[in-house]
């Protein structure tokens, strides 16, 4: 096997790992994927980018929302739900299955249920960014050397 | 012309960017997120769907007090200055008789019930795929792109 084709079967083993064993991404981010062609090479990366840059506003608007002598609950329910939209958009299945229970903890007013929520937020955004870093740093790889990205189905 | 796959799956071809006067459709995407107008614009250039954005309801309104008209307006529900229940309701009483669909990652069937009877013509959860906005398309084309 050359070195393209091992890294195209590194690259599809890689994103099969992250949608099927560990659920980071879901069919969305297939879906983002379809929608990248010749006419707009980097849409995928710059939907990336724009989630992370919306998600690091987003997280400290949450953080500084519980640094205030009164909590407001409504507010901080409004940014987790721009967040569930946006990791939904992009396929983020573990960010937005954790801002599902993370609403529901705001509606109860449940302050330890909410910052366990943020803090795993925050984890789960470090991780993904990694993760993602790594799956298009191969792209990269692959297409530098004159191959082709798999199609996912 | 090379077709993409997923579009001859669906049989979208056949509505790719026209109404059924063959005129070209024309979109307008009222989101105040980034990622969802970024979505929402790609989504709809791969259907070759002319498109505008605007950041929300006040915005959506303000485009068409300035003459411009659309066939389909994708409008987001939680917007800062104008959410989109408003901006439906506005723009209804203005007169404006595009397809209006409601797009949003609301789930709870009372807040879709109230947007849907601000005026909408159709309501998809977010997020917006290629199949949803064929089905979204279809409706512009049964009203004839008014």
């Amino acid at each position: 096997m050359d070195a393209i084709s091992q890294w195209r079967k590194q690259w599809f083993d890689y994103i099969q790992y992250l949608r099927q064993e560990k659920g980071f991404l879901d069919d969305q981010f297939v879906q983002l994927k379809k929608l990248q062609d010749e006419n707009s090479p980097d849409f995928v990366v710059e939907v990336i980018s724009l989630f992370f840059q919306d998600s690091e506003k987003l997280l400290n608007n949450m953080a500084n929302s519980f640094e205030q002598e009164v909590v407001d609950f409504k507010q901080i329910d409004a940014h987790v739900h721009q967040f569930k939209g946006s990791s939904a958009s992009i396929g983020a299945m573990r960010i937005k299955n954790v801002c599902v229970t993370f609403k529901n903890y705001c509606e109860a007013q449940n302050m330890d249920g909410c910052l366990r929520c943020l803090q795993q937020l925050q984890q789960e955004c470090s991780v993904l960014k990694n993760k993602l870093e790594k799956l298009l740093n191969l792209e990269r790889q692959i297409l530098a050397a004159g191959g082709s990205i798999p199609v996912l189905e | 012309m090379v077709k993409k796959a997923s579009m001859e799956d669906n049989g979208a071809e056949k509505l790719a960017g026209q109404n059924p006067g063959g005129a070209k459709i024309k979109a307008l995407i009222v989101d105040d997120n980034m990622i969802n107008q970024t979505l929402h614009r790609r989504l709809l250039q791969n259907l070759g769907i002319e498109n505008h954005v605007v950041g929300n309801g006040r915005e959506a309104v303000d485009v068409h007090c300035s003459g411009n008209h659309f066939d389909l307006i994708l409008m987001d529900l939680d917007m800062p200055v104008m959410n989109g229940i408003e901006a439906t309701k506005k723009l209804r009483e203005m007169g404006i008789r595009s397809t209006i669909a409601g797009v949003s990652s609301r789930s709870v069937d009372e807040d879709i019930q109230e947007f849907l009877e601000a005026g909408l013509d159709d309501y998809q959860q977010k997020p917006l795929t290629f199949a949803k906005l064929v089905s979204i398309l279809q409706k512009v084309n049964h009203m004839g792109g008014s």
